[in-house]
């Protein structure tokens, strides 16, 4: 476990900290054992030539990435992205910095593959690659939740998620990974899900929900698995089936089908919307993943896939499986391909298929949290910036008091949670709890001048990651909300005349 | 002719190839290299017209700086803009009255502008490198080539200043020279300090522009986070390794 640590006073409003090097030198996450790296096709652990190893796969990796060419050689170390890191804001090790961070990877980039760097390594800080770096790279890599924040506000748009991405790659190329996202993916590849789920124990869960919603409501909901011929497949993180608030969420998705009259389906073969393999940068191990939801797409017959509330997994869905396991030519082409479950509610919401009786959410003051894939990786609807439109219209439909937090801490400025790109560890909480602080201080804002009582997201991570944060902040930690658990609530089932 | 003259013949001849081609070569590899995923940062311009007009925002008014911090926004445009008001004054010593662009380059707002400019250089140049020494934070990511390339800089304004208001050099033998220089018809240079200083330290600018963090400059045209369209569920976009063939799903 990590050591003791001090969990950040919010103030007023978030002030820069005076840089304290090596303040989260210590906090490193586990690695992972030779099994879970191997079963990824990486080395099982750290390779004889690995020094070699390292360059040659950096290499390798910025001849294949226009984004990594770019990104390498344009930074001019304006300083624009320096306070923009919620963990930098929050642990002031200026390592955390997203310039100092890509520096760990561009400092052996410059030593290895330019002329600066090979001629005067001193003078343009190129390092060579040592222990002691890859040390760096490993601790440092894996504080980064690849937000994407520092993107928004670089001159050149440069993504320190990419480069924290090819850094990782390239770890697991020499064979040292981490135990969170291997694990993880290793059991998505296994058995199809995060959590390692069965397809018995799916169905349980699905049958146990059927049940709870039975007993609540008096009405038949239905949450089917692996329906051949159902409409529409449905691809939710697998927390959704049993984490707190995530179920909510889940159960208010069938209630919306239900609703609607439309026909769906989970499968029990791609029964994870999550794909950490973006998170360690590997492009077959992506795509492999990503794989299994056509597969069961097409297994299954549908006419459409929607994705439950997830934030990576929405970029991943959202901007990648065209790319990766498209094309979609046998999916009905009148929908989007595919489609973010709010933004089939909020069609459902503006044709007045549904009806919602708002009054049932009044015990709440809501606030949105919008997700950094969500909001700086993906789109919903047809405009830019629908992302930001569609999710506060579907809580807006359900909740009578909503308030945004300010607006430089939401939108395509939001804070993240502090507990993505694969940071949601145990041994990271330190990490995740000072990540979390410019976020926590917004919403203590809204808490004192609004009277917020919950904070709504659309991201599994956010959800379990502010389940864990919000006591530290003294918060209760149900002041986490699914937006579909608050839809749930308000839904009203029966026919639309009634 | 004088050995001076010789020198800065051979050193512009050097510099100017060196410039072109390492800036061309980058400019290839940049063009070359495939971006297989698609990476825009949102919200993102859901056309192409969008996108250029994205990125016309960026390079005029450096939109994104903007965003990010008003210091560094105000000292960077102000040097950039600088440039380009010195870039057109001093034109006119590198085209002859005969080019479509002599009626612009020799209107007197744009003489006295890029004359001024020269002290809008030192100012955006001399703010960008005091946030380099006070706050600490940019301090802590600053490598000595940092320093180097706005003193530099701040070297090239400087000579260029002290020519146009102390010591003045004789522009029409540099105009000469620098006419010469393009036509390999050699013409001897004036000899005085403050120009040799600033003919010498363009030389090392264009020389260092290749290999250097300068590459920013074609690099923000190719970073795919600004010029990609938002666009992926409507159109499929396959490039690089995303669309090679699929393998056996191992990493490698």
């Amino acid at each position: 476990m990590a050591a003791k640590f001090e969990t950040p006073t919010l103030k007023e409003y978030i002030e820069i900290p005076h840089v304290h090097p090596g303040a989260m030198a210590e906090s490193k996450s586990y690695a992972a054992k030779p099994e879970h790296n191997t079963a990824l096709g990486f080395p099982g652990e750290l390779v004889e030539n690995w020094e070699q190893v390292a360059v040659m796969k950096l290499g390798d990796l910025v001849s294949k990435s226009r984004a990594l060419q770019v990104f390498l050689d344009s930074c001019v170390k304006c300083g624009a992205c320096t306070d923009k890191c919620h963990y930098y804001l929050g642990t002031s090790d200026p390592k955390n910095m997203p310039v100092a961070r890509q520096d760990l990877l561009r400092s052996v980039y410059r030593r290895y593959y330019t002329t600066a760097g090979k001629l005067f390594p001193k003078l343009v800080g190129a390092r060579d690659m040592t222990k002691d770096v890859l040390d760096e790279w490993y601790n440092y890599y894996h504080q980064c939740s690849q937000c994407r924040r520092c993107s928004v506000f670089c001159p050149y748009g440069i993504d320190t998620a990419e480069i924290s991405m090819a850094a990782r790659d390239i770890m697991d190329a020499v064979g040292v990974g981490q135990k969170y996202s291997n694990e993880i993916i290793g059991k998505v590849h296994r058995i199809g899900n995060n959590l390692g789920l069965p397809e018995p124990a799916l169905a349980d869960t699905l049958e146990g929900l059927e049940e709870d919603v039975k007993d609540e409501t008096g009405v038949d909901v239905k949450y089917p698995l692996d329906v051949k011929g159902a409409d529409v497949l449905l691809i939710t993180p697998s927390a959704d089936f049993f984490a707190e608030p995530h179920v909510d969420g889940l159960i208010g998705y069938g209630k919306v089908f239900h609703a609607a009259g439309i026909s769906w389906t989970l499968s029990s073969h791609a029964s994870e919307a999550a794909n950490f393999s973006m998170f360690i940068g590997s492009h077959a191990n992506l795509k492999k993943q990503a794989m299994r939801i056509r597969e069961a797409a097409l297994d299954l017959g549908v006419k459409r896939i929607i994705v439950g509330e997830c934030g990576h997994a929405w970029r991943v869905a959202y901007s990648f499986w065209n790319t990766l396991i498209g094309p979609f030519d046998f999916l009905d082409r009148r929908y989007p391909v595919p489609q973010h479950i709010c933004e089939f509610t909020y069609d459902l919401i503006q044709r007045g298929a549904l009806r919602f009786d708002k009054s049932a959410n009044d015990d709440k003051v809501v606030t949105f949290h919008d997700s950094c894939n969500v909001a700086r990786a993906s789109r919903m609807g047809d405009m830019p910036g629908g992302q930001f439109i569609i999710p506060r219209a579907v809580v807006q439909a359900s909740v009578n008091k909503f308030v945004d937090m300010a607006p430089e801490t939401i939108g395509e400025a939001t804070f993240c949670c502090g507990g993505g790109g694969g940071l949601l560890t145990d041994e990271l909480m330190e990490v995740r709890v000072k990540g979390a602080m410019p976020r926590m201080q917004a919403l203590r804002e809204v808490v004192e001048q609004h009277g917020v009582t919950h904070i709504a997201a659309i991201c599994a991570i956010c959800k379990a990651q502010f389940t864990k944060i919000l006591p530290y902040y003294e918060f209760p930690m149900d002041m986490i909300q699914s937006v579909h658990g608050l839809v749930s609530k308000a839904i009203r089932l029966g026919p639309v005349n009634e | 002719m004088s050995a001076v003259t010789v020198i800065y013949v051979v050193l512009f001849y050097v510099a100017t190839a060196i410039f072109l081609a390492g800036l061309a070569r980058k400019v290839y590899v940049y063009a070359r290299t495939p971006q297989p995923l698609k990476i825009p940062t949102t919200p993102a311009p859901t056309t192409r017209a969008g996108v250029w007009m994205r990125m016309a925002r960026e390079v005029t008014v450096f939109e994104s700086l903007f965003k990010s911090n008003k210091w560094i926004w105000l000292f960077g445009w102000i040097f950039h803009f600088a440039l380009l008001l010195a870039f057109f004054r001093h034109l006119r010593y590198a085209i002859t009255p005969e080019s479509f662009l002599w009626p612009f380059v020799s209107l007197e707002l744009v003489q006295t502008a890029g004359k001024y400019g020269g002290y809008a250089m030192v100012i955006g140049l001399l703010g960008l490198l005091g946030r380099r020494i006070v706050v600490d934070r940019v301090r802590y990511i600053s490598s000595p080539s940092d320093f180097l390339m706005l003193l530099l800089l701040l070297g090239i304004a400087g000579s260029g200043l002290m020519m146009t208001f102390v010591s003045h050099t004789d522009i029409v033998a540099l105009k000469a020279f620098l006419l010469g220089l393009m036509l390999f018809d050699w013409q001897p240079l004036p000899a005085s300090a403050p120009l040799l200083i600033h003919l010498g330290l363009v030389v090392v600018l264009m020389i260092v522009f290749p290999f250097s963090k300068l590459l920013h400059a074609p690099g923000v045209f190719f970073s795919p986070t600004r010029n990609q369209v938002d666009n992926p569920r409507e159109q499929r976009w396959v490039a690089g390794w995303s669309a090679e063939p699929p393998t056996s799903g191992r990493a490698g």
